[in-house]
């Protein structure tokens, strides 16, 4: 899958964690893509290895972090190969972060101009003066109101949903390449959540940066992302674009993500949840990590770990239940009505490619 | 990208009920513990509060042992052998082979005072008494004394404490403001002034220091408690109608015995160590009574030419000093383990 | 701030009034006199001496014209030396106290940021764990018997400082360096204990992803972070020291103030030991009162001043 428009290529990544009680298996084989411009989402449950994916992209995983395998490749460079000093040149230049909670991710002792500043004078060498300057260009594009005189304000004077754009002001100072973002409306109230998001589309678009967003909810992916992966147990499990995760998901482990999902649609009815809890990572089970709280679970689950199965050019499932031997299931009914809705779709798009022109697209596997 | 192995026949089954048991999807890995259960384990594997533990326990049972069996009488005056150095049978070193340096020269102390056949292993005082025995003797006085006035610390400082956090207001700040008029002299003197009211000896050494080292346990108290009064068990058990005592002593006191306990192990080597300086001033415990701090203090006198006098209070006290500090870190963490790491 | 401080002093002042009051009446209560240092005097001798120590009028007179004089620094007469005021002898033994003290604070509280730092920075290293020996076999010797092992080995036998004598600051070397352990061992935890804090707070994992280098991470952001916390136990060292220097001022027979409390303790000056303890209550509600203003002043988030906003 090597492409010109990738700019970030994470190959057969595995990290473990050396603990007390032995390896923890953090990451196992994962691989993905992130192209110019784009915004892909990873998402899963807690634990289930997106912060550590995020953070070995960074080289800025907890000292008893062990990668073991793969590659990650940034414009073609393996950035596991890259000394601490190469990665420090990276970071915060071309690769920027914004952490989850910004109550407790900005330095409560500096003022919050400087603390903008500062990657510019890391990286670029500028004078304090004109890193400030430039800062306060930057407070202004992320909607602080009244920057110039909130510019030598300390963090605790502003509240979380100015401090998350602060963080954001921090991380896109230096107009990176990719932005990761890791869960970073999680810690918001709900109509703070929708400005942040707002404002990140607004800005991707402004300083044309790929963003890597991160999250365990589905409900902020549908407006943000263009791609999605999902995660389970430290693996991808199924990757699409939004439309075809959302619509057409094949997974049961998806499907329990987007059935446990209110929708304008969910009546009085209770939400349904994926039952059980993720495994122990120490010791994963054999085959499909999934299966002990798959409802769909087939036998051969319990033994060997599914491939990736093809559904389209851009969509791919581990699951079993996409071998042309397994049986036919039905999904949950939510799902069933949001594949329909996504076959109309198809339907109604080859219609009028049809009668615009030749169809490029390859035909839709179900 | 889909398999080419040959996949058994069966493989496409949906899972049986039996096997799904066995899979289990709410399996625990690892045996639930109790907090209790949690914090011991930790502690265990602290290798210094688990080696502090045990060398307290041994120090315990010699200092207290030696009230039933003791190598000698720790008061026997015998001036015949005034100040003979260690001997330790069996060990050839310079220092612990009762040879001592007079004039210049090395000579055998023992032989001199026509003792050879006997053996000190920490050596006589100037009064020909045994110094081992007397060093059991003074940690038993210490000890005692220390633990006597946690003892009271621990009652005055966790009511005190409580009662402050759980009525807050104004009571709380008039307690708060008490405790700082104590803390504002610092608590060496105000023992000493009371050690003059009520007469030097064992006593008020004790009730002097327990009534001035209480403070930091009150607060630490307090605290703690202010944070629980405002938890959803409290509140339940006040809504339920249960008295402020019960309240206390079913709810309070169990959350807040990892506080009080750390604390304890902090308490006690500061007890040991106040009791040491008081008796090296002089208004501590007087002969022919001793403790750790009498002991340093005449072991003192005599360091430049009987050193040993000296080192052996002063190792003794010095490692019970580190074994309550280590064992207290180590509660900590086995408390909270957040601490480390 | 104006209005913070105003309120600070007015408890400082009222602390003090609480302290000279209630050491003026437990002093009252001590079976001793100036007169059981000197025996068999006449009834008139007797007469002559309670009136110049003030001791025929009532208590509550008494009590009255010390507070009036402790205001002015005159807290009476001692009664060792009968002829020499309590202040002329304590103003005359504060500076070498003084002075080992704040040595012994300066030196303690530096190496001990030094050691803390670096055992946090390398955690879980050999670096980390003699960081901590050094600072729990600090906290675990008694200063006393630290300045006995430093009088012997350094001065007596390597002779490389003078023992048991005043003069320049050699003189005052090992008296600081007896004295300064603990502040050492104290701070040295407290400092790493704070700093293993921080380095694992997100601020500082931000730090690293704007590209900082490590020591750029330490020296910018986690350095400040767990320094200002510091401050707060000042105070207590503060007071580890004045009771240190009562034993460490004697062994090195240092003429200061410890070494003058505990004379005054062995022979019954009760004005004397007043007086002390008022100025110890005094000094340390001063270092109080200054460490609580400079942490407002320097933790941003407690700003006493309060900005209209």
């Amino acid at each position: 899958m090597e492409n010109e428009k990738n700019i970030l290529e994470v190959r057969n990544l595995q990290v473990n964690f050396k603990t007390y009680a032995g390896d923890v298996k953090a990451i196992r084989d994962v691989s993905f893509d992130l192209r110019k411009g784009e915004t892909l989402a990873i998402v899963g449950e807690s634990g289930s290895g997106k912060s550590v994916t995020t953070r070995t992209i960074m080289g800025l995983n907890a000292s008893n972090a062990d990668i073991a395998s793969g590659t990650i490749k940034y414009k073609g460079d393996d950035l596991l190969k890259k000394s601490e000093k190469e990665m420090e040149a990276i970071r915060g230049q071309d690769i920027a972060e914004i952490f989850q909670d910004p109550m407790t991710s900005l330095d409560p002792t500096m003022k919050i101009g400087r603390q903008i500043a500062e990657p510019l004078m890391v990286h670029k060498g500028m004078k304090k003066e004109k890193a400030l300057a430039q800062a306060l260009e930057m407070m202004k594009l992320v909607g602080i109101t009244d920057a110039e005189n909130r510019i030598n304000d300390y963090p605790h004077q502003f509240s979380g949903g100015m401090r998350q754009r602060i963080v954001i002001a921090i991380a896109l100072v230096n107009y990176p390449e990719i932005l990761i973002a890791d869960e970073p409306t999680t810690a918001l109230d709900v109509t703070i959540q929708a400005q942040i998001l707002n404002l990140m589309k607004e800005l991707q678009d402004k300083i044309s940066t790929s963003i890597i967003f991160i999250t365990h909810d589905l409900g902020v992916v549908a407006g943000m992302a263009d791609r999605v992966a999902v995660m389970y147990a430290g693996k991808i499990v199924e990757y699409g674009t939004v439309d075809e995760i959302f619509y057409n998901p094949k997974h049961p482990y998806t499907w329990g993500l987007l059935s446990s999902m209110p929708t304008m649609d969910t009546g009085g009815d209770e939400l349904p949840s994926i039952p059980g809890t993720p495994p122990d990572l120490l010791d994963p089970p054999k085959g499909d990590a999934f299966a002990a709280r798959n409802a769909y679970a087939l036998k051969i689950d319990t033994e060997k770990e599914p491939p990736f199965f093809k559904v389209s050019d851009t969509h791919y499932a581990a699951t079993w239940l996409m071998h042309p031997d397994a049986p036919e299931v039905t999904p949950p009914a939510q799902i069933v009505e949001r594949q329909k809705k996504y076959a109309d779709m198809q339907s109604k798009l080859v219609q009028t490619q049809r009668t615009t022109g030749p169809v490029e697209e390859e035909e839709e596997q179900q | 990208m889909a398999d080419t192995v040959k996949l058994p026949e069966d493989s496409f089954k949906p899972i049986s009920a039996d096997d799904r048991t066995a899979l289990d999807s709410e399996k625990i890995a690892a045996p639930s513990l109790t907090f209790a259960q949690d914090a011991w384990r930790r502690l265990r594997k602290n290798k210094g509060a688990w080696i502090s533990l045990i060398v307290l326990a041994i120090v315990f049972i010699m200092a207290f042992g030696s009230i039933f069996v003791s190598p000698h009488d720790p008061n026997a005056v015998n001036p015949s052998y005034a100040n003979l150095p260690s001997k330790i049978p069996g060990i050839g070193i310079n220092g612990f082979n009762g040879t001592l340096v007079q004039a210049g020269q090395r000579v055998d102390a023992y032989k001199q005072a026509g003792a050879s056949n006997l053996h000190y292993i920490m050596g006589t005082d100037y009064l020909g008494r045994d110094l081992f025995s007397r060093v059991l003797y003074g940690t038993r006085i210490s000890l005692i004394i220390a633990l006597v006035a946690t003892l009271f610390d621990l009652t005055i400082g966790v009511t005190y404490g409580m009662f402050s956090g759980w009525k807050g207001g104004r009571i709380d700040t008039i307690m708060q403001r008490i405790i700082e008029i104590i803390l504002s002299i610092p608590n060496l003197v105000v023992i000493v002034l009371l050690i003059l009211i009520l007469k030097p000896g064992m006593t008020s050494i004790i009730i002097a220091i327990a009534l001035t080292s209480w403070t930091n346990m009150a607060r630490l108290v307090r605290a703690q408690t202010m944070e629980l009064k405002e938890q959803e068990f409290i509140l339940a058990a006040r809504t339920l109608g249960e008295r402020p005592m019960q309240i206390a002593f079913k709810h309070l006191l169990p959350n807040l015995s990892s506080v009080i306990i750390i604390n304890t192990m902090f308490t006690i080597p500061n007890a040991i160590f106040f009791e040491a300086t008081l008796s090296y001033i002089g208004i501590g415990i007087s002969s022919p009574q001793a403790s750790l701090g009498t002991l340093l203090n005449d072991g003192q006198k005599n360091f430049q030419f009987l050193p040993y006098q000296m080192w052996w209070p002063a190792l003794v006290l010095s490692i019970i000093m580190l074994a309550f500090n280590l064992l207290g870190d180590g509660l900590r963490d086995a408390f909270d383990p957040r601490t480390k790491e | 701030m104006a209005k913070y401080l105003a309120k600070r002093i007015f408890y400082l002042v009222l602390t003090l009034f609480i302290v000279i009051t209630v050491t003026f009446f437990l002093m009252k209560l001590l079976p001793g006199t100036p007169l059981t240092n000197q025996a068999k005097l006449s009834k008139s001798q007797i007469a002559l001496i309670y009136e110049q120590y003030g001791l025929n009028k009532p208590v509550w007179q008494q009590y009255l014209l010390y507070l009036a004089g402790a205001v002015r620094g005159n807290f009476g007469t001692s009664f060792q030396f009968s002829d020499q005021p309590v202040s002329y002898l304590l103003s005359s033994r504060i500076g070498p106290s003084l002075q080992i003290g704040l040595q012994a604070m300066i030196f303690g509280v530096i190496i001990g940021i030094i050691v803390g730092s670096f055992g946090a920075m390398k955690q879980n290293t050999w670096v980390d764990t003699s960081a901590t020996f050094v600072s729990i076999l600090g906290i675990s010797i008694p200063s006393f018997v630290l300045a006995v092992l430093l009088q012997y080995y350094l001065g007596l036998k390597l002779g490389w400082f003078p023992i048991a004598e005043w003069g320049g600051f050699i003189y005052t070397v090992l008296p600081t360096l007896a004295l300064g352990a603990t502040p050492l061992a104290e701070s040295a935890r407290f400092v790493r204990t704070e700093m293993v804090d921080v380095l694992s707070s997100d601020y500082i994992e931000l730090a690293k992803a704007k590209g900082l280098s490590r020591t750029g991470v330490i020296y910018h952001h986690a350095l400040r972070n767990s320094l200002i916390p510091l401050i707060t136990i000042v105070g207590p060292l503060a007071v580890n020291i004045m009771t240190g220097s009562m034993v460490v001022e004697n062994i090195f027979s240092i003429p200061g103030i410890g070494e003058q409390f505990v004379k005054s303790v062995l022979t019954n000056d009760y004005p004397t030991i007043m007086g002390l303890t008022i100025i110890y209550s005094f000094m340390l509600c001063v270092v109080l009162l200054f460490t609580d203003i400079l942490y407002g002043i320097v933790d941003p988030r407690i700003r006493i001043t309060g900005k209209a906003n």
